[in-house]
């Protein structure tokens, strides 16, 4: 136990560069396999909570600009979320880090996104916000028209009725779906160390240990059940978190027309 | 490929790249699309098999079987596709080959698992040391297809059961009152009219699927996505006769642009499908035909 503890000081932070150096070579104990895919999943949450975040402002953003009548706004949005919501993600991850590195022999500025912590994230926020936007599309155009209605009856115009009325409405009604969302691109964060962005230093999400156990041991029985019990671990935590938020946003129905969170595999990468 | 690629002279102009995309090498990077056609075909009906298991287990009157046809759909959704891919490809092989090896070499007295080794008896090894290449290749393959297959069944088990339940409860109550038993009911009312209800999420799941066969690439089959890092290297005039700096980026776009486009006309024909479907059934969609034809 104590030596369980001694493994968790030496590595609980070693995906972040923190603590022993060279990675365990032979004889694997169950303890230090755990510790090493937990500490790796410091980078699948770092990607998913930090592209959720901002990948939310754009997404509202897109659904309006989608829904909009004027085509210079609809246009672009339509083809962004077309873009990024039909092409297969591990795709967009490889050509984003080839687009950076050439990007980055004309000017070193582009250097940092080279790295896995921006320049992914920046490919996770793009695409989350396209499957988001999308989402939110479908909730801004099945608002019910008796709400707008009222807004208008009230006086109520531009932006007050957006953020008063039309916003709350559309985040009610796509909640369910947005969960899914928020639990799939958690799992699509697994794809950024094996789709051309270096793990300097061997610092890689959970996936990339879970991985290199089973190169090491050729033995897949062990690394793999563990990644799997943490990442149900993490989606049972975003649909309480998520849970308690919809709850919120439905505070004022009665009861029974409160939606129940549905969970489909619909927005799956 | 064409005569007047051996002339020195093309280099420099257009017609270069006519030579260029047509080497050998460029030859495997084009067959390389028909796998991913050729894994999509062998994978839609095997994982809609399984699905279609899954979900006959998961609605299953004997509790076991409910378990565990509802961990299988649990399970699966529950983790990264992707965890699912590297894992069933390494354990799916050496299920296999144990399973070779307690029948071909009974009186083998080692242990399977020694330290960091998986050791079997030659005679169990799959594919045989002695086999040619291609058997090598077509077993990767295949182990692929198996792998895509349980992931995505567990996907179609997910839908067909929501489409099971979606069925209007007084079409089966009718067929029993008619007097049909379970399994008449089941297969003779039930799996006709569900197909309706669970073809939105089967459309989905078919583009789903032909996002995901990029993934190949991590099961090492020699994919599309394999050759156009190889091709998109650079490469000097001592390796290639055509030369040229860091081509990936291109390449990976060339890529983009092929999902985009199979994407889009998947999603037109599907819709098209879904219209015939929908004609004549007592759904929103065919009642909105309805009107629109009056």
């Amino acid at each position: 136990m104590s030596d369980c503890l001694q493994t968790i000081q030496d590595y609980g932070l070693r995906s972040l560069g923190f603590g022993e150096r060279l990675l365990p070579r032979e004889g694997f104990t169950f303890c230090e396999q755990a510790t090493l895919i937990g500490s790796g999943m410091i980078w699948n949450i770092y990607f998913g909570v930090m592209a959720l975040l901002t990948g939310f402002f754009l997404a509202t953003a897109l659904a309006v600009a989608k829904g909009s009548p004027n085509p210079w706004f609809r246009k672009p949005a339509e083809w962004f979320i077309f873009v990024f919501r039909g092409s297969p993600l591990f795709i967009q991850f490889f050509f984003a880090y080839f687009l950076f590195l050439s990007l980055k022999n004309v000017n070193p500025f582009f250097s940092p996104f080279t790295a896995a912590w921006l320049g992914a994230l920046i490919v996770l926020f793009l695409n989350t916000a396209a499957y988001t936007g999308e989402i939110f599309y479908g909730a801004l155009r099945s608002i019910p028209k008796g709400d707008t209605e009222a807004a208008d009856a009230y006086g109520m115009s531009g932006w007050p009725r957006f953020k008063r009325i039309i916003w709350p409405t559309m985040l009610r009604l796509a909640w369910p779906a947005y969960t899914n969302e928020a639990i799939f691109l958690f799992h699509a964060t697994t794809l950024v160390f094996f789709s051309g962005f270096p793990a300097w230093q061997q610092r890689g999400d959970a996936l990339y240990y879970a991985s290199y156990f089973a190169d090491k041991t050729f033995n897949p029985f062990v690394p793999y059940p563990i990644l799997a019990g943490y990442f149900i671990l993490f989606t049972l935590v975003i649909v309480f978190v998520f849970g308690l938020i919809g709850k919120h946003l439905n505070r004022h129905l009665p009861q029974p027309e409160r939606q129940r969170i549905r969970l489909r595999p619909n927005l799956i990468r | 490929m064409f005569s007047f690629c051996t002339d020195p002279d093309t280099l420099g102009t257009f017609r270069w790249f006519s030579c260029y995309l047509t080497t050998g090498v460029h030859m495997s990077f084009y067959i390389a699309f028909f796998k991913v056609l050729l894994l999509l075909a062998i994978t839609a009906p095997v994982a809609l098999g399984f699905g279609f298991v899954g979900a006959m287990a998961a609605r299953s009157r004997v509790a076991p079987f409910r378990w565990l046809g509802k961990t299988y759909i649990a399970l699966v959704r529950g983790v990264p596709d992707i965890a699912f891919f590297l894992f069933f490809v390494i354990a799916l092989d050496q299920a296999f080959e144990y399973l070779r090896h307690k029948a071909l070499c009974p009186d083998w007295d080692q242990p399977i698992r020694q330290g960091s080794d998986f050791v079997v008896c030659t005679a169990a090894k799959l594919p045989l040391s002695t086999a040619p290449q291609w058997m090598h290749e077509t077993y990767g393959f295949f182990l692929a297809v198996i792998t895509f297959a349980i992931v995505f069944g567990a996907f179609a088990a997910n839908v067909l059961f929501g489409g099971m339940r979606a069925v209007p409860h007084a079409q089966l109550e009718t067929a029993e009152a008619y007097g049909m038993s379970h399994r008449q009911t089941f297969w003779r009312i039930l799996v006709p009219q569900m197909w309706v209800y669970a073809l939105p999420g089967l459309s989905n799941l078919w583009m789903v699927l032909i996002k995901a066969t990029p993934l190949l690439f991590l099961l090492g089959i020699e994919d599309i996505v394999y050759w156009a890092r190889e091709l998109g290297g650079t490469k000097t005039s001592r390796f290639t006769d055509y030369p040229h700096g860091d081509w990936r980026m291109w390449y990976f776009l060339f890529l983009l642009v092929f999902y985009l486009a199979f994407t889009r006309v998947s999603e037109i024909v599907l819709e098209r499908l879904m219209l015939r479907l929908t004609l004549g059934q007592a759904t929103s969609g065919g009642e909105a035909q309805r009107k629109a034809a009056a």
